[in-house]
């Protein structure tokens, strides 16, 4: 260490002399920018209608906290059916059964091709269109009977409606990273006689999850703010509560920009999760892992530390 | 030259191809291959690109499938199964299970990048064969000394030089014990410096008597280390026999031809 210290200045010749290039442009769109900013943090500090003192008051009401509970699981729970669900019909669709792949094609047509809100409504609306569904023998007899108003709740008609529908595009995500993987990678495998099941489990999908991650944080940051349309099935979640004090108390820009701190802290929380994951699934495609944020405040905490 | 050609007891016979046809599309690519590789022999193929050597390397353990002709691996016909006169595709479990017995080697190494150079080698062993993890450990580490990286075992393929990289497929195949190993240009992707490195651990390999087939340009290994050296142009196996008889006085003028350009 302290070798290469000593050493270091010695082997170095002395630097160029030059002088730098200017960035005027760099300083107009600084000003600008702090005028906007102040004016904006003007107009939202005095202007009595943003309500913070009422925004404070409820930010943390029980209602509200019940509302980010139910969108925090609604979204965990829709991604890993989506997720599930996708890496079956991913391998469906790229399986050389014609019957497997063309009904994945079938699926992936008909949940992307509709919009989720009519979904959602229309898993709602189930029990309008069947009464009763019964397990049995198919065109027999039935051996169960169940009501369907009591079958589909409306937390798992939220929950199909957005499962179902993520499923399709994750599908689509996972098959392209699927095939982003070398072929030379399920040849090595097959030649050393690995199954194909074992094949893609143990090599081609922890190499395609590289490719699949980051679109795969995204989804699930578009899915927590997809959630707010199940307020339609109606289910209670963080919008349809916010929604709901607004109505009672006419506040609603408040709770609007209630409802918009709390997706924006969850984003928040979720794109951290993001970056750990992608860093995990980096491993052996590059030669050293980039240190993470922890890694390097402890690195400069050490040094600092050292030099007293 | 006297076992390839002479037709050696079937018991000693490792490959035998006879009259074997591979078309991709409309290409026909091996237009009747007749081969027979000994037990212990070490056959080098050597030829133009295009010219099938790599194609008749994947047959022998299907990753291509023959359209024509017969090929077996010690005593066994490749992914088909005879049957009252008949003969049935293999399933694919059957197909894997017939693998593992061949190991091979690429060109472009095909290491598992997401796992160690250890894991590569422990992969095959403790999913298909489902050996103790320990014992195959141990193994494992024993072939990585054996080519000569037994302190990289933690390392990973991206953090290795070419030619150590091909040395730790060489391991992998290696660690499922195979009765024959296949070489499909281990060295052409290398930088010139590396190949060495690479050769050596086949040689070591062939002194030990692995049957091995080696598709490569190296005409100094196949003249060292082959017992048979075979050139293949256009689909079809043009001429046949010792090394350094053909290298030497080569018989056909496309065989002398090519060798003008390669040596």
């Amino acid at each position: 260490m302290s070798g290469t210290v000593t050493r270091g200045p010695e082997a170095r010749p002395a630097p160029l002399e030059a002088v730098p290039v200017r960035h005027p442009g760099r300083w107009a769109a600084i000003v600008v920018i702090a005028v906007l900013v102040a004016m904006a943090i003007n107009s939202v500090v005095t202007n009595e209608n943003w309500q913070w003192r009422f925004i404070l008051d409820n930010v943390f009401a029980q209602p509200v906290l019940q509302g980010v509970w139910t969108t925090l699981w609604l979204t965990v729970a829709a991604m890993l059916m989506g997720v599930v669900l996708g890496i079956v019909l991913a391998v469906m669709r790229l399986s050389p059964n014609p019957v497997l792949s063309g009904s994945a094609w079938f699926y992936i047509w008909v949940f992307r091709g509709t919009p989720v809100l009519v979904q959602l409504t229309i898993w709602a609306q189930l029990g309008s269109l069947y009464r009763s569904i019964s397990l049995g023998v198919p065109f027999g007899p039935g051996w169960f009977t169940f009501d369907t108003r009591n079958l589909i709740p409306n937390a798992v008609a939220a929950l199909l409606g957005l499962g179902l529908n993520e499923a399709a595009y994750m599908s689509e995500i996972i098959r392209a990273g699927i095939l982003s993987v070398d072929e030379g990678q399920s040849e090595a495998a097959s030649a050393l006689g690995m199954s194909r099941m074992q094949t893609l489990r143990r090599i081609v999908l922890p190499q395609a999850m590289r490719v699949v991650v980051p679109p795969t944080g995204n989804e699930t940051i578009s899915m927590l703010k997809t959630t707010s349309l199940v307020s339609v099935v109606p289910y209670a979640e963080l919008f349809f509560q916010t929604s709901s004090i607004g109505s009672r108390t006419f506040q609603v820009f408040p709770t609007l920009v209630m409802a918009s701190l709390w997706y924006l802290a969850l984003t928040s929380v979720l794109m951290v999760g993001q970056y750990y994951i992608e860093r995990h699934y980096a491993r052996g495609s590059v030669r050293a892992l980039p240190p993470t944020p922890v890694q390097r405040l402890r690195a400069r905490l050490a040094r600092s530390g050292e030099r007293r | 030259m006297s076992e390839a050609t002479g037709g050696a007891a079937p018991q000693d016979v490792m490959v035998r191809a006879e009259q074997v046809h591979k078309y991709f599309g409309s290409a026909h690519v091996l237009k009747g291959i007749d081969l027979e590789v000994a037990r212990r022999e070490v056959m080098c193929v050597v030829g133009p690109s295009g010219s099938g050597k790599s194609t008749l390397l994947r047959c022998i353990n299907h990753l291509e499938r023959v359209d024509a002709g017969r090929l077996s691996v010690d005593g066994e016909l490749v992914g088909y199964r005879e049957r009252g006169g008949k003969l049935h595709e293999m399933r694919e479990s059957e197909v894997a299970q017939q693998r593992r017995d061949i190991g091979m080697v690429f060109q472009r190494f095909n290491l598992f990048p997401h796992m160690t150079a250890l894991e590569n080698v422990m992969e095959a062993p403790c999913r298909v064969k489902g050996e103790s993890r320990g014992a195959v450990r141990e193994r494992a580490q024993a072939l990585l000394t054996r080519v000569g990286l037994g302190d990289r075992g933690d390392a990973y393929p991206s953090q290795l030089s070419g030619g150590q990289q091909q040395r730790v497929a060489i391991a992998r195949a290696l660690a499922m014990q195979p009765k024959l190993m296949l070489f499909d240009e281990p060295t052409s992707a290398l930088d010139p410096e590396l190949v060495g490195e690479v050769l050596d651990v086949m040689r070591g390999l062939a002194l030990e008597g692995m049957t091995m087939v080696v598709v490569t340009h190296e005409m100094g290994f196949a003249r060292e280390v082959g017992d048979t050296l075979v050139f293949m142009d256009d689909g079809v196996v043009v001429e046949r026999g010792d090394p350094k008889e053909v290298l030497v006085r080569p018989q056909h003028e496309r065989t002398r031809a090519f060798l003008s350009k390669v040596l």
